[in-house]
């Protein structure tokens, strides 16, 4: 992981994008990208009303995103997903199956895992989103993107952004007391699951990782769990059995 | 995606009448479904109409004894609720088999019961569909239909439907509220979705323009003594090959009711009624099981690629009785 040079070459695909790429990206996308903000970012959107039918064209949208706000104007066939990489340069959030079976485009709406790919920007009027970018609070590493590295939790790193942002909320999820599907009745409610492998591993389920850095990436989130005082099996602990 | 108009609905009144004025119109909650449909081209609709600020997603106890589920809960928030794992653990627990939990976090009740089956030749464009194209044939019937029914089916359509959520709902006698042009009206739910027949298109009994606002959970006796077993190619984030919704309330030794429901078999959540009845009295045993198991398959109609179903739900039943049985 090296910083400086990793900021380099986004800053080289971004000017690549406005450059070279303008004319490649209007014809690909032609109305979808013609997003344009209208306003610079401000503290906190609020939900606009109800609004009279917008035949097909643009939508007024107002989205947090990160540390900003935008206000913009989109066609509403656009996806969360492709707001993210192709309007706002976001390109942290990976698009890969684009049909909600890969995990990959998992980023946070209003501090919940969905799937960017799914979900029409319009409907994000109004609310935040929290991509890989804006993960970390401060300067450096979430505890999750530092526990990663450490555990070598991937190869080729394409899930990595969806894995790690789907951990953070997964983590959460556990500290709320969700069951999943593994979690034995009575054992949640006010109390929190015991993130044995197995229910790591379950409550990790909608993220693929086709290089098939699975233990690693367990061994990366039971880290990060018991550094956040959750409790967590020994590993190898599978968790109660379907 | 073809291009479509856009409104954020209201209220339950004011998107109802935006529906009425479109007949091409959706209404959008998670879009988890009709979103990946419409990138397909499957769905074409002229309008989306945004139902995600209707207020329609609490969980609330009813008079009865009940619980109501708005239309707009997520399935997450509906699976983790403590009136619903209290009550309906077999509900939570169908919810959990379902999806990833980032879908669940979009995913709505309403939108669940709305969902299409994913048969791949529904999906694919370039093969014919009677449920996609009316009257364009069925490329299942003699294709690779290894995930299709083996009951309830017609030669229109052998698709099945997806859900896991309305397996248990069937089970537990749950019954949908409804909001259209001509008012409200309560639709149970084992009646909301259609066997195919020759009208495969139509999924449900809704009628045009009607809105669902809740689902609506009688009195369960059931406790502890449940079970939701799911089958599939993988362990997690993959759609039923068959999955039973089971329970059992057992009194003095002996079955007092039972209800079998099973998903991945037919166009429906399918309720087992006869094997219910056949095990209705009887000590909850593995002879009985087996009887009740054989009931619930004694009609069914395997295609080439998916006679292996009919073992596997049988075996299937058996298994999730015996767990029901044993209360986990």
């Amino acid at each position: 992981m090296n910083e400086p040079d990793d900021r380099s070459r986004r800053e080289f695909l971004r000017q690549a994008g406005l450059g070279s790429g303008f004319i490649a990206g209007q014809s690909l996308l032609g109305p979808l990208a013609a997003a344009a903000e209208t306003s610079a970012p401000r503290d906190a959107p609020a939900a606009r009303p109800p609004s009279a039918v917008v035949e097909p064209g643009e939508v007024p949208v107002s989205v947090r995103i990160n540390a900003a706000t935008h206000e913009l104007r989109l066609d509403p066939r656009v996806t969360l997903l492709d707001l993210l990489r192709e309007r706002m340069q976001l390109t942290g959030t990976k698009k890969g199956c684009d049909h909600g079976q890969c995990g990959a485009c998992t980023v946070l709406l209003d501090g919940r895992r969905v799937n960017s790919c799914l979900t029409l920007a319009v409907v994000c009027d109004g609310r935040a989103v929290t991509t890989i970018e804006g993960l970390s609070a401060g300067p450096g590493l979430h505890p999750l993107q530092a526990a990663f590295i450490e555990h070598d939790g991937f190869q080729c790193g394409y899930c990595t952004p969806g894995q790690i942002c789907s951990a953070a909320a997964m983590l959460d999820e556990a500290r709320a007391g969700w069951p999943s599907v593994l979690t034995a009745p009575g054992s949640t409610g006010n109390g929190q699951p015991v993130l044995s492998d197995g229910e790591i591993r379950e409550r990790m389920s909608g993220n693929i990782c086709r290089c098939g850095a699975y233990p690693n990436i367990v061994s990366a989130i039971r880290r990060v769990a018991a550094d956040a005082n959750l409790e967590v099996s020994p590993e190898g602990a599978e968790g109660t059995p379907l | 995606m073809r291009p479509f108009s856009f409104v954020r609905a209201l209220d339950v009144p004011n998107a109802v009448a935006l529906q009425a004025q479109t007949p091409d119109a959706r209404y959008l909650a998670g879009g988890t479904n009709l979103v990946d449909l419409m990138k397909e081209g499957v769905e074409q609709p002229g309008r989306l109409i945004d139902i995600n600020r209707l207020m329609l997603d609490r969980i609330e106890e009813l008079d009865t004894g009940g619980v109501r589920i708005g239309a707009l809960a997520r399935n997450s928030d509906t699976a983790a609720h403590p009136l619903v794992r209290s009550r309906y653990l077999l509900l939570s627990q169908a919810l959990l088999s379902g999806a990833s939990p980032q879908l669940r976090n979009l995913a709505s009740a309403g939108g669940n019961l709305m969902q299409r089956t994913r048969c791949y030749y529904f999906y694919d464009t370039a093969t014919p569909c009677n449920k996609r194209t009316p009257g364009s044939g069925c490329g299942a019937r003699d294709g690779f239909n290894r995930m299709h029914a083996i009951l309830g089916a017609s030669d229109a359509c052998i698709a099945t439907h997806p859900s896991d959520m309305a397996v248990a709902l069937a089970a537990l006698d749950a019954v949908v509220q409804v909001t259209g042009p001509s008012g409200t009206r309560s639709i149970p739910l084992e009646d909301f979705h259609r066997l195919p027949g020759d009208t495969p298109d139509r999924d449900t009994n809704l009628e045009p323009g009607e809105l669902i606002t809740a689902v609506d959970l009688p009195p369960s006796d059931y406790g502890s003594h449940v079970n939701y077993l799911k089958v599939r190619d993988r362990a997690s984030y993959a759609f039923a090959l068959v999955s039973v919704a089971a329970a059992l309330d057992v009194r003095d030794g002996a079955v007092r009711t039972a209800r079998i429901a099973l998903g991945g078999v037919a166009h429906k959540p399918w309720r087992a009624r006869e094997a219910e009845r056949q095990l209705s009295g009887q000590r909850p045993e593995r002879g009985a099981f087996e009887r009740a198991a054989q009931a619930a398959v004694a009609g069914a109609v395997p295609r080439r690629y998916n006679a292996f179903k009919v073992d596997l739900t049988r075996r299937s039943i058996v298994r999730a009785l015996t767990l029901a049985a044993a209360g986990r």
